[in-house]
């Protein structure tokens, strides 16, 4: 039984790792949306695991939270943004695919070597589940740093935020408030970057953020 | 109550008054009342180390100040009495000078909250018991002077010399807070006595004793790392100069004395060569500078610098005759080194009194603007000329009596067994007796220009005598400047008990000798009688007067000055600063300056005046802070492209930064 829990938690860590791969991978943005809430769907499963291995019912509300916000109000809501700001065609990537798959690869292995030498004698289930956090962490934020578009730099944002969730609930004890509230930080991020994304379609017509540093006089 | 608690009131009191001079330093009232207030918290406290130092004894106070688990303490030891005799000797006179000279200040409201606040932070830097106690009134020590550095901050280069002044003052704490550190060891014991009880390894010791030459050297100007002293004391108000000059620079030798001679265990036999190195050159260099300089209160400061390199001097040979075992010897050169900070104390306050009544009567520091003083200002220049002869070491005033220890001190380095020592040695002697005889014609020069001669401005003509207060401030620290000079065997025994405690020995009881002589080690071999010297002085000199007077004539003439066969009456023609200078600059400066003299002559027929210039260089400047500056600034031009790149390049930094710490947590050992 023991060896099932493992398989199955480490089945859902590595999907969220590969789903992360995914992301960095696509580069239309509906379709960017579309993974975004697969992502959060796994996490929602993983974290549902977590509740029923750790017989700990306040995680179901954390997996709830993931499965309703982040897998279905958002994606809807950034889709509807897209929609009305007419940029769903655009490609925005600053380096090329394969170099950044390359990279992801090797975060990922870093983020293993790390987290299996600096944590030898805790629980293996929680080992592995903080070593594919820090993977899907680091991921998130070279989706942010290889990204030019202000969606998809949401988008990492909010997946990388899936992996500190990961991380929370790999560990057991992890108080409900706690994880309530960073899911109220990721709903004020998304309202408060929604504003902004109309913010910047007004003033300057488009969300390419180059736009901005165009208006600050830092190219050309 | 304790002595160390009295010592405390009087900073208590001197910071109150610091505090009520806030509000009220703009009322004309204002300024008699805060010197006053001053000079009786220094004068009391000034009573209550002599006293002590006189008693003996360690007295300790501890105040729940500070850092909660260490709290602040005070001690009081013959050291920190030493030390706050010459503090608060040297705060009183100030005070006492600054009843008269501070009425002239334009800006009162600027000078009066940090005089006293800067006389409390001396104060409260010699009472600490611990590192964290000890920096903090350090700083609070740089601070205060700083703002006073900074009082006539519209004044040409003040500004300059009040920046260079804070970052060479903080690098100074940097060092001395790093060598604070080292002596507390991983324990991080930080009181003083946890240091003391300590058994520092020799590479510890050999890099707190380095680390003490930059932080205390910088603030009390050791060469190369003098420069803001020559900026930075004379751009203050002259009573204020004093004090940095004559006092904070005794300061920072007081904090070279209690880590590298109480806190440090024993460093080894040639890390005292560095030290007598540092001195020596120290002492050269900075009598070089006074001597090519034309403004009397940079000269003044340059001299300082000369000064303290004697001081180090001293302590470097008390350190290698501690190394050898040879408690006598290092106790008499730890003597010769302290008496050195005594005089030096009283002479250097008195000189730049001095210099702040001809700056007040005249309006300038350019030594070649003034002139003929000596009938304008009899009594200043009867006191700048005592100071001028003490500072010269001529006998029989203090500078002399301190000089000679250090040369008996000397005199002793045949008898080391390290041959490094036994061969640098004589080598500093040469160096201090150059030192010495260069500052006797630096004070010939400054003396000279100033108060001889014929006036050579219009304000140096209609200059006027200062005064009472400023006069009384002269005349107590030329009276003392006599006094320590014609009885020194009492503060070689007011010295003893902080030798005692520092090198494990005493110079011989003096006060016993026939004669009020001096005898440093032993009868037969040196003694120095400044009493009969003066005796002698006095008696032949009356003697020559009445005879000139009975036997030549009675009546004082005034005749026309010996031009050299020259008829122009132009007072320019006179002898000046540069040109007494110029024999020196010629053998010297090529070398320690880069003096290069350039004749500009005018072609037959032309009828323009032939032109002389002078170009000089300051090698330490140049060869050390320069190139350092420079890297400084190309760095900062370099990243300063850093503060206008996108968003996604500074989140690219971010996450390169996490990356590069995650790898190197990864390949760590």
């Amino acid at each position: 039984m023991d060896g099932l829990i493992f398989d199955i938690a480490h089945l859902f860590a590595g999907g969220l790792v590969l789903v992360s791969f995914m992301l960095l991978y696509q580069d239309r943005l509906y379709a960017l949306l579309n993974i975004f809430a697969l992502h959060a769907f796994v996490l929602a499963l993983s974290v549902a695991w977590q509740a029923l291995v750790q017989a700990a019912p306040h995680l179901y509300v954390t997996a709830a939270i993931a499965l309703g916000f982040k897998a279905i109000v958002i994606p809807v809501a950034l889709h509807r943004i897209i929609q009305r700001l007419g940029i769903h065609r655009q490609v925005e990537t600053v380096v090329g695919m394969g170099p950044t798959m390359l990279a992801g690869m090797g975060l990922v292995a870093l983020s293993m070597v790390v987290m299996l030498r600096v944590t030898p004698e805790a629980d293996p289930l929680a080992r592995e589940d903080l070593a594919f956090a820090l993977s899907v962490v680091l991921l998130g934020l070279l989706m942010m740093v290889t990204r030019r578009n202000a969606v998809s730099q949401v988008i990492g944002f909010m997946s990388l935020e899936n992996g500190l969730i990961l991380a929370a609930t790999g560990a057991k004890g992890m108080p409900l408030v706690v994880e309530i509230s960073v899911a109220f930080s990721v709903l004020i991020a998304f309202i408060v970057i929604g504003i902004f994304l109309f913010r910047i379609r007004e003033r300057f017509d488009t969300v390419d953020i180059g736009a901005l540093d165009d208006f600050r006089g830092e190219r050309k | 109550m304790t002595p160390a608690a009295t010592s405390l009131l009087c900073v208590a009191a001197l910071l109150a008054t610091a505090l009520v001079a806030v509000p009220f330093g703009r009322r004309a009232r204002a300024t008699p009342a805060i010197y006053g207030a001053s000079l009786a918290a220094t004068v009391v406290a000034l009573a209550g180390a002599l006293l002590h130092l006189v008693a003996g004894g360690t007295s300790e106070v501890v105040l729940p100040l500070g850092l909660p688990w260490l709290g602040a303490h005070f001690r009081l030891d013959a050291l920190a009495a030493f030390f706050l005799v010459v503090v608060n000797f040297g705060g009183a006179a100030a005070s006492l000078y600054g009843l008269g000279y501070g009425r002239h200040e334009e800006a009162p409201h600027r000078v009066l909250p940090f005089f006293p606040a800067f006389l409390g932070a001396m104060n409260l830097v010699v009472l600490a018991d611990d590192a964290f106690s000890f920096l903090l009134c350090w700083e609070f020590m740089s601070l205060a002077s700083w703002a006073l550095v900074i009082a006539h901050h519209r004044a040409t280069d003040n500004t300059r010399a009040g920046y260079i002044y804070l970052v060479m003052a903080s690098f100074g704490t940097l060092a001395l807070l790093l060598a604070f550190g080292l002596l507390a060891g991983p324990q991080g014991g930080y009181g003083f006595a946890a240091m003391r009880a300590a058994e520092h390894p020799p590479l510890v010791a050999a890099l707190v004793l380095g680390l003490l030459i930059l932080g205390a050297g910088s603030k009390a100007g050791l060469v190369p790392l003098h420069v803001w002293l020559p900026l930075a004391h004379p751009a203050a108000p002259s009573h204020v100069s004093a004090l940095m000059s004559g006092v904070m620079t005794k300061v920072a030798i007081y904090g070279f004395v209690r880590v590298v001679f109480d806190l440090l265990s024993e460093p080894s036999w040639w890390s005292s060569m560095v030290v007598l190195a540092l001195g020596g050159a120290t002492a050269v260099l900075g009598i070089l500078h006074a001597l090519m300089e034309r403004d009397l209160k940079r000269l003044l400061a340059y001299s300082t610098i000369e000064n303290i390199g004697v001081v180090f001097v001293g302590l470097g040979l008390a350190l290698a005759f501690r190394a050898e075992g040879m408690g006598w010897a290092a106790a008499l050169a730890l003597t010769a080194a302290l008496f050195h900070v005594l005089n030096h104390s009283l002479f250097k306050s008195l000189l730049f009194f001095g210099a702040g009544a001809v700056l007040g009567a005249t309006a300038t520091r350019d030594m070649d603007r003034l002139g003929g003083l000596i009938h304008r200002m009899p009594r200043t220049s009867f006191a700048f000329l005592v100071g001028c002869a003490a500072i010269s070491a001529l006998p029989p005033l203090n500078g002399f009596a301190s000089e000679w220890l250090a040369f008996q001190a000397i005199l002793q380095s045949p008898q080391l067994s390290a041959w490094g020592l036994k061969i640098m040695v004589p080598a500093v002697g040469g160096l201090l007796a150059l030192s010495a005889a260069l500052a006797a014609a630096c004070f010939v020069k400054a003396f000279g220009v100033t108060f001889l001669g014929r006036p050579r401005s219009d304000a140096a003509a209609a200059a006027h005598e200062v005064d009472r207060f400023s006069q009384a401030a002269m005349f107590i620290l030329a009276g003392l400047c006599l006094a320590a000079g014609i009885l020194p065997g009492f503060v070689i025994d007011a010295v003893a008990p902080v030798t005692q405690a520092l090198v494990g020995d005493r110079m011989p009881r003096q006060t016993g000798v026939e004669w009020l002589s001096i005898v440093p080690i032993a009868e037969g071999r040196s003694s120095y009688n400044g009493l009969l010297v003066f005796l002698f002085i006095t008696i032949s000199a009356s003697l020559a007067v009445v005879v000139i007077h009975r036997f030549a004539s009675r009546a004082l003439r005034r005749g026309p000055a010996w031009g050299c066969g020259f008829v122009e009456p132009s007072p320019m023609t006179q002898y000046s600063g540069v040109s007494f200078a110029q024999p020196i600059r010629r053998v010297f400066g090529t070398l320690a300056f880069r003096a290069r003299e350039h004749v500009e002559m005018p072609p037959p027929g032309d009828m323009r005046p032939a032109r002389l210039t002078v170009q000089m260089h300051d090698l330490v400047w140049d060869a050390l802070y320069a190139p350092i500056a420079g890297a400084i600034g190309f760095a900062a031009d370099r990243l300063n492209t850093l503060q206008f790149l996108t968003i996604r390049r500074y989140l690219s930094l971010v996450f390169l930064a996490l990356v590069g710490l995650l790898l190197v947590l990864a390949i760590w050992p």
